[in-house]
């Protein structure tokens, strides 16, 4: 068993971001294992100092273009918590539907664009389209129909213009919201079950890796926890959003320029695996019934299977996102001026499940309506040390394979974490100095 | 003829250009028939040596991007910058307003060497661009439309009227008559006005035109009883790197 090992992956392809994979083995001792960040430093709580609460969404967008609704919303939540702005019951049902919009986006790319050409054996999506062509046909057909929720609801997918603090500066029409519903009853319904067919199909390739980790995501007592809910630990339950630090704990680490999170153990998970694992009793029946024909189990500590409960809670998005336009439909839509009146100034705390996990902005703003302080923590920070600790398990477990295999197993790894590295690497806890 | 070799590079930024033309979703597989990927690495493994159009997204600001994108320069016929982080430092270069020690350390401490960092610049400070693609995010109809040019070796034609002339077209009311500080009236248009046509403000995205009548600007928010050091700001929030002096 005395092995030399020496794997070092430069800017990994198919995740969002720059990160490099390095594993070294001498003489059978695992010497390391980590992915290594090296996306570019972007500073973003430092330029939010200062800013107006009518601008704060709209540079927190620009952190992630993947994410950029995700945080949008949690941006919106922080400042009407500070300001005390309270919002309507259409605003949240809309912006509920825009989190389903961008949560199917993007795990439909992530599915489909970055994981299946693993599963099928291809260096990337582009040489599936002759070979694939009703496949990618239904990607595109899918990514289009999330897209048409986030263009009509919200002006444009990627970085939204309509949602600001206290509403909506424009609301979708009618007919608008009737056409998605179409389009997700007719198209979306069936394509998501073939999804699920073909992802059973080739789930022989998901590699059999197991480590139980802490799995850490919102939990609502009413709905699958994405907009709304409290902060829930599978080791250690729930607690309210205001103590998200206590969850979180962000250390430095020299191979990273974002930091990393740990809670009770080591390092704890977040994002679609840990929503199944803590939630999956919320899903829609027919979501239950597609995790079932893919083996995803109700306790489940794969993390490659992370892209299966993406697909399983897409099936839930695209269900939940007709119920609720049924509702916006027979409440009849309105046009709201946004209510942007502070009643206070002072500290408030946004969180969301975004498509990676919980992520959380917090901001402090002075009696101006301008922003003192800003801390953003981002879901895929909370997973570095997750998986590098999955790392650091799973080569021991499948050094005597080949290089090549051993490699490609890593990638599949990290890719399944769907990682974007753009957002974690945004900077976190800036303190100013004057 | 042979199909031109593409290839799209990420630099400082949140790739938000890149995943657009993923979301060409009706056009992409047309525009596939005309051109050779030959490196994409959000979306593909594959790498080229050579290209004949070098798509390139995000501001630089470390000392790799540095010499990334001149070697990116070298082995590419046409470079584009797409998107406002690399056509005009975009968002990024906020951060080049507060002294970039101080930051650092602020967030590192005395890690702080560990991460190199520069002042956020578009790509035209270090090497010649020989085309802009504006606007955060870029839109994917003026993509579409630019892309065509290139694909037929003809020049894409550059917008250069103020965003107000999009808007007037669309018969959309005004923001400055609900009292919103709009930078549309010194912003390059190409847009189609999307910002204001939803109701929302103009956030200066796409740069500020040549030859903008910065004294009109001026008069139109004191016209409307609205703040110029408020304007002045929200222009710096993607213009860091041009400057503020559009509005005095």
């Amino acid at each position: 068993m005395s092995k030399n090992l020496d794997i070092m992956v430069k800017h990994l392809t198919r995740v969002e971001g720059h990160g490099n994979i390095v594993v070294n083995m001498k003489d059978g001792v695992l010497e390391k294992a980590q992915l290594d960040i090296v996306e570019a430093p972007r500073y973003f709580e430092a330029m939010l100092k200062g800013r107006s609460f009518h601008e704060a969404a709209i540079i927190t967008s620009r952190i992630c273009g993947i994410c950029s609704l995700g945080h949008q919303m949690t941006s919106l939540k922080a400042t009407e918590d500070a300001l005390g702005l309270e919002i309507s019951t259409q605003t949240e049902l809309l912006r509920k539907l825009l989190v389903n919009g961008a949560t199917i986006q993007s795990n439909i790319l992530h599915i489909y664009f970055l994981v299946a050409p693993d599963l099928f054996g291809a260096p990337s999506v582009f040489p599936l389209i002759p070979t694939h062509t009703d496949v990618i046909l239904r990607a595109l057909r899918m990514k289009r129909m999330a897209n048409d929720i986030g263009d009509v609801v919200s002006g444009r997918a990627v970085h939204p213009i309509t949602p600001v603090p206290g509403g909506f500066t424009k609301i979708p029409s009618v007919g608008e919201l009737k056409e998605i519903r179409r389009q997700l009853v007719e198209d979306g319904i069936p394509d998501m079950k073939a999804t699920a067919e073909l992802l059973a199909s080739v789930a022989g390739g998901i590699p059999d890796f197991t480590r139980e980790t802490e799995y850490i995501s919102l939990k609502h007592a009413d709905e699958y926890a994405l907009y709304d809910g409290e902060i829930y630990s599978s080791d250690t339950g729930g607690t309210p959003d205001k103590n998200y630090l206590e969850m979180t704990n962000e250390f430095i680490v020299s191979h990273s320029t974002s930091k990393h999170c740990k809670h009770n153990r080591s390092s704890y998970m977040v994002g679609a695996l840990a929503r199944w694992n803590n939630n999956n009793d919320r899903l829609c029946y027919n979501a239950l019934q597609v995790a079932d024909t893919m083996g995803l189990m109700p306790h489940c500590y794969n993390p490659y299977m992370n892209t299966i409960a993406q697909a399983v809670e897409t099936l839930h998005c695209i269900e939940d996102s007709i119920a609720i336009i049924d509702t916006l439909l027979e409440r009849g839509l309105k046009n709201e001026k946004p209510n942007q009146d502070p009643t206070r100034y002072g500290k408030g705390i946004g969180s969301n499940e975004v498509p990676r996990g919980i992520l959380y902005h917090e901001y402090e703003y002075d009696r101006t309506g301008n922003i003192v302080t800003a801390n953003c923590i981002i879901p895929t920070g909370q997973n570095l040390a997750n998986i590098d600790d999955d790392m650091k398990k799973l080569v021991p477990e499948i050094m005597d394979q080949s290089k090549e295999d051993i490699t490609l197993k890593l990638e599949m790894l990290v890719r399944a974490y769907d990682p974007c590295i753009s957002c974690s690497v945004h900077l976190l806890n800036v303190e100013f100095v004057e | 003829m042979a199909k031109p070799k593409v290839a799209f590079f990420d630099f400082t930024s949140c790739e938000g250009c890149q995943l657009n033309k993923l979301n060409l979703e009706n056009h992409i597989l047309d525009v596939l028939e005309h051109i050779d990927i030959v490196e994409f690495r959000e979306a593909m493994d594959d790498k080229a040596d050579e290209y004949d159009i070098a798509f390139i997204e995000g501001s630089i600001s470390t000392p790799t991007c540095v010499e990334r994108i001149h070697d990116i320069r070298r082995r590419t016929k046409v470079l584009i910058a797409l998107g406002s982080c690399a056509a005009i430092g975009g968002i990024n270069s906020m951060k080049n307003l507060q002294p970039i020690e101080s930051v650092r350390e602020a967030v590192y401490g005395e890690d702080k060497y560990l991460f190199p960092t520069l002042p956020a610049i578009p790509v035209s400070a270090i090497v010649k661009v020989d085309y802009e693609i504006h606007g955060c995010p870029m839109s994917i109809p003026e993509f579409l439309k630019i892309f065509k040019s290139l694909v037929m070796g003809k020049a894409p034609i550059k917008p250069d009227s103020p965003v107000c002339v999009e808007c007037k077209l669309k018969e959309n009311e005004c923001l400055y008559e609900r009292g919103m500080v709009c930078l549309g009236p010194i912003t390059r248009s190409g847009c189609d006005a999307i910002c204001p046509s939803f109701g929302q403000f103009c956030t200066g995205c796409r740069g500020v035109i040549p030859n903008a009548d910065k004294h009109a600007m001026t008069d139109i928010l004191l016209r409307h009883g609205l703040s110029t050091d408020e304007a002045r700001k929200r222009l710096l929030m993607f213009n860091s790197y041009v400057s503020d002096e559009m509005i005095n």
